[in-house]
């Protein structure tokens, strides 16, 4: 079966659609970017450390091979016990058997964009196991049976009013309900239950450091603590490039993330792991998952710098339109559009034209990814893939030949100014005119600048 | 007095006449000798930015080629001097390695063409321009201006605020310039995106000129005339009373119409 091909413009469009809501998800994101501009501002060393980050990134994917060896020397020195996946099934399988020699039936996880990525949820509940999100927004979208549209924001495309009928429904509060701290209250008092009951925690790895062998979790919701201190078995999974060689460096991307993310100074709990609690078990799943593909490509290589902080969604006017979900992958926005071509790019292959180039993601990344340079030459190679539509292809190959030929150039341009105030509007204004769907064409001169310029000389001379 | 290549974009050509002719006048008011060389077409973004650089490359040759003769090559269109100064190196390091493009003279070209208001603000080293224009005017920064030229502070950067195009517009008498709550957000053109991505590019378009209905804009203009097509087609769609007028076209003291 050939798998359905992702077309973000037609999703797009979908969203656009209802245009009160676009506006309103537009708004309450940007509002995001704009505390993260007021963040940036408080550090006169923020263009510093970004090129620090960048460095530290730079050096650790250089060496990436020897700083996760020592990453499992040490961590396994800690008394953790360390696994490695080479992709999606074999991370989930890792984790299954883990929690089934545990005979764990039930985990809350706290969020990580890797188990996302793996579509660990489904697999858990195909062999029985209850798993339950446990940052809020996550766990809104669990509830809702969506993914998550936004890496840091998980239910941000999700009104209040609408997180309001979604209680009612699964936790009984009352209808109309949508107080937030109201609402807040009820998830807390349902997720205690869960935490309570929970045999095994899952959580994601924001950093993990080679020199203590020790990792960082950062939530706002303290779930991560939670989630892994009440069961006796914590399961950490991370994608490979989660490595920082030193603790020292902790520091730069601490401050960067939390900025960068939601315009906080720091996140609210920054929870350090250093080998399992007493009597407890800690093991750690590490993934690769196509990222030993993408180190192995010069262009796109520095894709592996991103720390997840999704600044560049909130910065995109084109996500912010459009949505996370029209991206159709884990991570949305810029720096998914780069990283799901690598995966498939026939599947994905509308992702880096949906981008104006307006390269403000590249200026807001904490860590210097040029983005939508990269976004550029994705574009390059899905038409070297030969994955560019037929109107497109050739269009460009016609748009090669005019301009590659002067005077035919010119005399294409004479006979359409010529033509032009003798078309009946139905014949510009069409179907095949997306141009001119909300927009009218520029009124066209009688003479071109080539023209007009050629007079003028003449009249100076004369 | 420096000798000028004028580089006038395909689209400026064909459709927006007088910002080639405004460019001139104001040029020349500076004391340039300025030359168009008559067989230019276009710097081949339009194809390089869709990913079909095997139809861009021929057109980048043949731009080194007609403009590596002259001192400096102005072009009033921030994204097409980007597209010279930021990608031909990418574009074309097969054919120079190859030799099938002369180094000097690439290197020449990457390096001195200039989009119009930085070669007047750095090279020509204008201060104040003393024509008359008494309207409120919105700018568009436009995105390859300043994320690829800097021609202004990017809002996302930690560093000293300036706009080039603002430092000139600031000193002409009658001029007032209004605030944007978005100083620089995209306008939604993005070339071939703006038919590709339709209904995200019409949104954002009409956010930006919202965002300038708002402030009071009555001439709305921009360093890049495509960018202020795109904006200008929403505009008269909706019959909107704000004017559209490129950069060159507003410091030549053309009227408003």
């Amino acid at each position: 079966m050939i798998a359905a091909k992702h077309d973000h413009p037609t999703n797009a469009q979908k969203f656009t659609d209802n245009e009160p809501r676009a506006h309103w998800h537009d708004q309450a994101i940007w509002f995001v970017r704009s505390k993260r501009d007021k963040a940036a501002w408080t550090l006169p060393e923020w263009e510093l450390l970004r090129e620090r980050a960048s460095q530290i990134k730079t050096h650790m994917l250089s060496n990436l091979a020897g700083y996760l060896e020592q990453f499992e020397a040490e961590a396994t020195q800690r008394g953790a016990v360390v696994h490695w996946a080479k992709d999606a099934a074999e991370h989930n399988e890792i984790v299954l058997s883990l929690l089934q020699k545990h005979g764990v039936k039930k985990v809350v996880k706290s969020k990580s964009m890797l188990t996302e990525e793996c579509h660990l949820n489904p697999f858990l509940e195909r062999h029985g196991l209850e798993v339950v999100d446990t940052d809020l927004g996550e766990w809104i979208v669990q509830l809702l049976h969506e993914p998550p549209s936004h890496i840091v924001m998980p239910a941000i495309h999700i009104k209040r009013e609408e997180v309001g009928e979604l209680f009612h429904e699964h936790l009984g509060t009352e209808k109309g309900a949508t107080d937030p701290p109201y609402l807040v209250n009820a998830a807390r008092v349902e997720l205690r239950q869960k935490f309570l009951g929970a045999e095994a925690g899952i959580t994601g790895v924001n950093f993990a450091i080679a020199e203590t062998g020790g990792f960082v979790v950062c939530t706002n919701e303290g779930n991560c603590d939670l989630g892994v201190s009440l069961p006796k078995l914590h399961i950490a999974c991370m994608g490979m490039e989660k490595i920082i060689p030193r603790a020292a460096d902790l520091s730069v991307f601490l401050r960067l993330l939390a900025r960068s993310a939601t315009g906080q100074p720091i996140t609210t709990y920054s929870s350090h792991f250093h080998g399992p609690m007493e009597g407890g078990e800690l093991h750690i799943v590490i993934v690769d998952n196509g990222r030993s593909k993408i180190l192995g490509t010069p262009e796109f290589r520095r894709s592996l710098h991103c720390i997840r902080c999704g600044a560049c969604m909130n910065t995109c006017p084109v996500y912010r339109r459009s949505g996370g979900h029209s991206y159709e992958t884990t991570v949305p926005g810029p720096i998914g559009s780069i990283l799901a071509p690598s995966r498939d790019p026939a599947q994905h292959s509308t992702l880096p034209f949906a981008c104006s180039l307006c390269g403000s993601c590249s200026d807001v990344c904490p860590v210097k990814i040029d983005l939508h340079l990269q976004l550029l030459t994705w574009r390059k190679q899905i038409a070297a893939l030969g994955l560019l539509p037929f109107d497109k292809r050739w269009g460009m190959w016609f748009a090669g030949k005019l301009f590659s030929h002067p005077r035919l150039y010119e005399f294409m341009g004479k006979v359409g100014r010529k033509l032009w105030p003798w078309l009946p509007r139905f014949m510009v204004y069409n179907g095949l005119n997306k141009w001119g769907k909300q927009r009218e064409l520029p009124p066209m001169p009688k003479k071109s600048f080539r023209e007009l310029y050629a007079e003028r000389q003449r009249q100076k001379k004369s | 007095m420096p000798r000028v290549g004028l580089f006038i974009p395909c689209y400026i050509d064909q459709i927006y006449p007088d910002v080639g002719l405004a460019t001139c006048d104001v040029l020349e008011r500076f004391g340039c000798e300025v030359e168009f060389p008559k067989d230019q077409t276009c710097c081949g973004q339009p194809m390089a930015n869709t990913g079909c650089t095997v139809d861009a490359i021929p057109v980048a040759k043949k731009f080194i080629e007609l403009f590596a003769s002259y001192d400096h090559i102005v072009c009033p269109s921030g994204s097409c001097v980007a597209m010279i100064r930021s990608h031909y190196e990418h574009l074309l390091h097969d054919e120079i390695e190859a030799g099938r493009v002369d180094r000097a003279k690439f290197k020449h070209v990457e390096k001195n063409t200039l989009e119009l208001v930085e070669f007047l603000v750095d090279v020509l080293k204008v201060e104040s321009l003393d024509v008359p224009f008494p309207h409120k005017v919105g700018l568009h920064q436009s995105c390859h201006g300043l994320r690829e030229l800097r021609l202004g502070q990017c809002s996302e950067l930690v560093s000293p605020a300036y706009s080039k195009a603002e430092q000139l517009l600031k000193t002409m008498p009658g001029l007032q310039l209004v605030g944007l709550k978005r100083v620089d957000e995209c306008c939604g053109f993005g070339g071939t995106f703006a038919i590709n991505e339709e209904a995200v590019s019409c949104m954002m378009g009409n956010d930006r000129i919202h965002d300038h209905e708002e402030a009071g804009t009555e001439v709305m203009t921009a360093g890049d005339m495509s960018c202020l097509m795109h904006l200008q087609g929403l505009l008269v769609r909706q019959k909107k009373p704000i004017k559209i007028m490129h950069l060159a076209q507003i410091f030549a003291g053309r009227a408003v119409t």
